[in-house]
């Protein structure tokens, strides 16, 4: 055994721990409900909306899908492109991972447990943009194993589920156990975080190409059936991810008494300067690819980028996603981020939206535009359908803001068990 | 009152607000916790149902149709026949465009009667032409019209199915005799099956289907044409309460062109052997894989 990580007080026994840890749970309550003004009026707000969104769904329930703008030709839309883009936010969090486990960033490290929150929250998330999208919720339990009947492993959407969970527990797991070790101010034994911290990152590329599978195994959609979407979207989670911890942790530097270095920070920003060119390059490959023979496949990107036969809904879209991003690479690739901060920030807002646009409309729709029998029903989401979403989008940042507070009340020992060595 | 309990007075205070809000926020639910029966609730798979739960269920979804459309029906649960392979072949030839096959459908199956929905599209294709690009569902003119040949396309009940790999829950299938089944009470709507198809053979409930009870089909089967519960997904099944009873889909009845062959494609000596053996056949977008079941040829 490393002999560094040997623990600076003797391991509690086990029937202490059941002292101990509904002890932690209490006090993580607490400090994760405890703040100031600014904090109250944030969440309030977070809940609002998410309250608005139960509501609409609640409609959606009663009513059936039909209160959507979805329809047998675009049977899929908002909820199914946000469930994808969660994914990628979620995924993302593990550019924090690999510097601070695999290149031992010690700088790092102080922060992953972010990165790692964050993976938790847009999990959740993820996972709700499903359920959402379901017409039969109370039918739900069919999709757990052993009660219901799970079709695995032939199904990809049910391998995505159980990947999408196991991401979760990983992610729950490490994050818990840290915070706890912190919590009593032991050292983390390491045969108890390192192999699954290890262990989550081969997981989350394998969760990313899980859901690209989704699609791409779709024999019928051509947008759908190639190579690259995977990658693509891989490469696409790479921006998004760490784009959001670059404001978030410049926000938990502000706001609170953790100490966020800039050395974390920077790190991340090199790694968007490489993904958000990666993902433009494989843009133009996809455009090229799918446009330039000017076959019947290409009539989804056709449809996509110029219109077909007279419709063009997400036209403007993917162009302001092209915009956004390209704007974003630009000011990425040549702002110092030591004097230059504010200008990253815009970048990494815009590539949130960019890239939101690009999976959450631009990666789903087209699919169905046109219908496998050729036939052209656009669709654009309806009031309803932003309700849902945002309210969801609400509870990821929730679930993120309440995990954030906890880990830094344990961070800065404002929580910590008693009788903790110091 | 010092600090501490102040603070914590005004968390249960907020949190009381908040959860009185959720309540609120998702009162509409109020309306359709009514609508759930336990035992649909708990109702298994169709392949777990003994003859005896089985009988309960059809039972019950009677009494459902009766109470909720007014209509009397009799639903049955009918197996495959032995050495019966189904397959369905359609004369391009001969196919006017007159869209008879998709209205039969619409009233044998009970669909909605709204939304017009059927589990046949009629693509008004151009001659010289295979490209589905260049054709139309929404042609609304006197058929045939002039450089115009015709191509209904129903469910293929495809032997290397999309849609049956793609549900993560096994609530679709296909039977012993070929026909790719949903169990209506099984399919939780998340539509991965549609998305999955390559002939837009799928329908979704989006509301629950409404037809007036004196139009409803009273002659019903659990995995056909009973009238479908909101929020799952449907299919063609090719009438599989006529055609395992032995009579015809009802779409080819309807065909006033006699483009419709149906039959056991195990029988050497039925008609859609010859046809599949003798004609100039195809199926449709063979380069996806799905092996259909469905065959279009043309006249020699």
């Amino acid at each position: 055994m490393d002999p560094s990580s040997t623990p600076k007080a003797a391991s509690p026994s086990l029937a202490r721990h059941a002292i101990t840890y509904p002890r932690f749970l209490w006090k993580a309550l607490g400090v994760a409900t405890d703040g100031g003004v600014p904090f109250y009026l944030w969440m309030t707000v977070l809940t609002a909306v998410f309250l608005v969104g139960m509501n609409a769904w609640s409609h959606q329930i009663v009513n059936g899908m039909g209160v959507t703008n979805l329809t047998d030709h675009v049977s899929w839309g908002i909820y199914i492109g946000n469930f994808t883009y969660m994914e990628g936010i979620a995924a993302g969090a593990v550019m924090m991972v690999i510097p601070a486990f695999l290149y031992r960033d010690r700088k790092m490290y102080d922060v992953v447990i972010i990165g790692q929150i964050l993976a938790i929250a847009a999990i959740i998330a993820t996972l709700a943009f499903v359920v959402v999208d379901l017409g039969r919720i109370d039918r739900s339990w069919h999709l757990i194993p052993g009660i219901g009947r799970f079709n695995w492993p032939i199904s990809m959407l049910s391998w995505d589920v159980v990947v999408l969970n196991g991401y979760l527990l990983l992610n729950l797991h490490v994050v818990g156990y840290m915070l706890y070790s912190r919590f009593q101010n032991r050292e983390p034994t390491r045969a108890f975080y390192l192999p699954f911290v290890i262990f989550t990152i081969i997981w989350t590329i394998f969760t990313l190409s899980v859901c690209a599978f989704l699609y791409t195994g779709l024999g019928g959609r051509p947008y759908w059936n190639n190579a690259i979407l995977g990658p693509r979207f891989i490469i696409s989670s790479f921006v998004t991810g760490p784009a959001f911890l670059v404001l978030a942790l410049q926000i938990i530097r502000r706001t609170t008494r953790f100490h966020v270095g800039d050395a974390p920070i920077n790190t991340l920003i090199k790694v968007l300067r490489v993904t958000v060119l990666a993902n433009l390059f494989m843009v133009m490959h996809e455009v090229f690819a799918e446009l330039y023979t000017g076959t019947a496949h290409g009539a989804s990107a056709q449809y996509l980028y110029f219109g077909l036969h007279g419709h063009d809904a997400l036209v403007p879209w993917i162009w302001t996603a092209m915009a956004f991003n390209a704007i974003a690479a630009l000011l990425l690739l040549f702002t110092n981020e030591r004097t230059h901060l504010l200008r990253i920030d815009v970048a990494c807002v815009l590539l949130l939206i960019g890239i939101w646009i690009e999976k959450a409309m631009a990666l789903i729709i087209p699919a169905f535009v046109p219908s496998t029998l050729h036939e052209i029903v656009e669709y654009l989401p309806n009031a309803l359908e932003w309700k849902v979403s945002l309210g969801l989008f609400a509870l990821g940042l929730m679930i993120f803001t309440l995990g954030v507070k906890l880990a830094v009340a344990v961070f800065t020992g404002e929580m910590k068990a008693e009788g903790a060595p110091r | 009152m010092d600090d501490t309990s102040r603070r914590t007075a005004m968390k249960l205070g907020g949190a009381t607000l908040g959860a009185a809000a959720f309540a609120r926020s998702i009162a509409p639910l109020t309306e359709w916790v009514p609508t759930l029966s336990s035992e649909e609730f708990l109702q298994k798979h169709y392949k777990e149902l003994s003859r005896e739960e089985m009988e309960t269920v059809l039972r019950r979804v009677e009494a459902m149709t009766l109470e909720e459309y007014g209509a009397e029906v009799t639903v049955q649960d009918i197996r495959p026949m032995d050495g019966v392979q189904f397959g369905y072949a359609l004369n391009l030839s001969t196919c006017v465009g007159c869209r008879k096959c998709a209205e039969a459908c619409h009233n044998e199956n009970n669909h909605d009667r709204s939304t017009n929905q059927s589990y046949i599209r009629v693509l008004e294709m151009t001659k010289g032409s295979v490209s589905l690009d260049l054709s139309s569902v929404e042609y609304d003119h006197a058929v045939p019209a002039e450089d115009k040949y015709y191509m209904p396309v129903q469910c293929h009940q495809c032997d290397n199915a999309p849609c049956v790999t793609a549900c993560p829950i096994e609530a679709t299938w296909k039977e012993a005799d070929g026909i790719v089944v949903v169990d209506y009470d099984w399919c939780i709507g998340c539509r991965y099956c549609e998305a999955a198809c390559p002939y837009h053979a799928r329908r979704f409930n989006f509301t629950k289907p409404e037809i007036p009870a004196e139009e409803i089909n009273p002659d019903q089967a659990y995995l056909s044409n009973r009238i479908r519960p909101v929020g799952v997904v449907e299919k063609c099944t090719f009438c599989l309460h006529r055609t395992r009873v032995g009579r015809l889909p009802a779409c080819l009845e309807a065909c006033p062109a006699g483009s419709r062959v149906f039959g056991n494609l195990l029988d050497p000596k039925s008609e859609i052997r010859w046809i599949i053996e003798n004609t100039r056949v195809f199926v449709l977008k063979e380069d996806v894989g799905t092996q259909p079941r469905f065959f279009y040829f043309f006249d020699s």
